[in-house]
């Protein structure tokens, strides 16, 4: 039997669930030349700021068990390069779910950029990253405060009335739900849960950190059973579509995802160790599904 | 960009702390360095090619750490996913007649396929090659095979003229219109100081995905930021900001 892999994001239509996460797949077309950019259900694109950043110096990466941890700071090329010249050559080589994640320093900054991307057809739908660990005074000290995010949520959510917002969630945070409760309360369509932990790495024979930033957020397959938990908690707590996010790597995890609450899945820094891994897990899920009796992804979100 | 399964036909130390390490597979292969999943560790781990031929790749490499360490114990017959085609190498036309390659330790190796590259278009050789001491040489023979001089240097005197790559040049005071070094980086700023003319440094730098998309290596250079990965390895000596 044919299996159903599509899922309704918000008005968006996706063929299937899977997505690469912001920041762990450039602007989609730093892979066009190596994959079919078009098996994928969207790309989330990485975080855009209103001004070009360098970000962080290097070293960026580190090594953990488990996972690695990055401290890119936000390199990009600025809100309105992205307009013009990286969605438009992304529109040429790829028609699935385009997400533009925003980041920002200020309220004002978050409103001007997410009015951009609402107005740039080439969007599908508005990521508000509140949630980065590796910038000082940046998005995540918007994502760890209620009444901040909620500030934030409605700031964007006024200025964008062609497309869906989702707001991308720290996972450092006492109580994940309180946060995602604000977000809904202030109109978030939707909600993108979790961006990585804050974390660090020291090389005990330089004495020195790993990451020239000190500290960096930690991703990978060894925060999939905290991700996983905080989905399910907040997929049960609010009634907004849930991107799940988090360690993912493999079809089984895509459907676990699923199963606690996702309505779809980001992978994140398993591209990173694969660069086919989008499509390998796409490949993968229906003889999954086969194997567990699923026809239709769908069914299954938020089924435990 | 491709990934493909490799098998160690051969991983044998061949200096101190410096294996050689030939995989076999498809042949061959494009780039300048290969991303290699060393069984246990999260991320890949990049190493230059040294060689390639209609059986797979040679690299060497030193271990320096655990995952390097690990892949020493790996036996033949071992199987890893490796990401070939990735990097931007040396540029051989950048040199009109004469190159001079000058290479510090395990920054030989990716200096080795570019003077086959070069004495292939019928170009003039000189390799001046450092290191710390005899016992850490590698490549002197096959250098030698092929290049029309090759110098040494050690630091403490024990093989070649005691002394840096750069007491090495200036002994030798070799006719070149281009040079390219690899190397650490300190040795490749005092390269790119004393010689004159165009010039390539091939850099180093702690990667996340090794193809471009993470930017998890960008350094700032003369023409804005570039990913080491991706826009490099090779630099133009003008490019960077040492």
């Amino acid at each position: 039997m044919v299996k159903d892999l599509s899922v309704n994001l918000c008005v968006l239509q996706l063929q299937n669930p899977v997505i690469p996460a912001s920041g762990t797949f450039g602007f989609g077309l730093e892979l066009a030349d190596t994959l079919d950019l078009d098996v994928l259900g969207a790309i989330s694109l990485k975080g855009t700021t209103r001004e070009a950043r360098y970000g962080n110096p290097v070293p960026r990466i580190a090594e953990a068990s488990g996972g690695m941890l990055n401290a890119v700071g936000l390199q990009n090329p600025g809100i309105d390069v992205l307009i013009r010249e990286k969605i438009p050559a992304l529109r040429k080589v790829f028609h699935q779910g385009v997400i533009a994640n925003i980041s920002g320093f200020s309220v004002e900054e978050y409103r001007e950029c997410c009015a951009k991307a609402d107005a740039c057809d080439g969007i599908d739908i508005i990521e508000v990253n509140v949630s980065c660990p590796n910038v000082h005074g940046g998005g995540i000290a918007f994502g760890t405060s209620a009444r901040a995010v909620a500030e934030v949520t409605s700031a964007v959510k006024a200025v964008c009335r062609n497309k869906p917002v989702f707001i991308k969630l720290s996972p450092n945070v006492t109580d994940i739900v309180e946060m995602a409760r604000a977000c809904e309360d202030a109109g978030a369509d939707g909600l993108t849960l979790v961006n990585t932990f804050l974390g660090m790495r020291i090389d005990i024979v330089r004495r020195k950190t790993v990451l020239a930033n000190t500290t960096g957020g930690f991703s990978g397959a060894a925060i999939f059973p905290i991700a996983l938990r905080m989905v399910y908690q907040v997929a049960h707590a609010c009634k907004i579509p849930v991107m799940g996010c988090g360690g993912v790597a493999s079809a089984r995890d895509v459907i676990e995802m699923m199963m606690a609450g996702a309505t779809a899945v980001q992978v994140g820094a398993e591209n990173l160790r694969n660069p086919f891994a989008c499509p390998e897990i796409i490949e993968e899920l229906p003889s999954v599904m086969e194997e567990l009796h699923i026809d239709a992804l769908k069914d299954i979100i938020g089924t435990v | 960009m491709k990934k493909q399964i490799y098998t160690i036909a051969e991983n044998r130390l061949i200096a101190a702390d410096t294996y050689k390490l030939v995989l076999a597979g498809e042949g061959q292969v494009d780039g300048e360095f290969v991303h290699i999943d060393i069984p246990g560790y999260y991320l890949r781990r990049p190493f230059s090619v040294c060689d390639t031929d209609a059986n797979g790749l040679t690299l060497l490499y030193k271990t320096v750490g655990e995952g390097t360490r690990k892949l020493a114990a790996l036996p033949e017959g071992t199987e890893l996913s490796v990401l070939t085609g990735l990097g931007r190498g040396f540029d051989e036309h950048a040199c009109r007649k004469k190159a001079l390659l000058v290479g510090g330790g395990l920054g030989a190796a990716p200096l080795y396929p570019l003077a086959k590259r070069l004495k292939a278009q019928g170009k003039d050789v000189t390799v001046v090659l450092g290191f710390n001491r005899e016992e850490e040489i590698v490549l002197e023979r096959e250098f030698k095979a092929l290049c029309n001089t090759v110098s040494l240097s050690t630091l403490d005197g024990s093989a070649g003229i005691k002394g840096f790559v750069t007491d090495a040049i200036k002994a030798l005071q070799p006719e070149y219109d281009c040079f390219y070094t690899c190397g650490p980086m300190v040795m490749m700023k005092a390269v790119c100081q004393l010689l004159k003319g165009p010039g390539e440094a091939s850099l180093e730098e702690r990667m996340g995905c090794g193809a471009g998309f993470c930017y998890g290596c960008s350094i700032r250079t003369a023409g804005g930021p570039r990913r080491v990965c991706k826009d490099g390895p090779v630099f133009k000596k003008e490019d960077i900001l040492w």
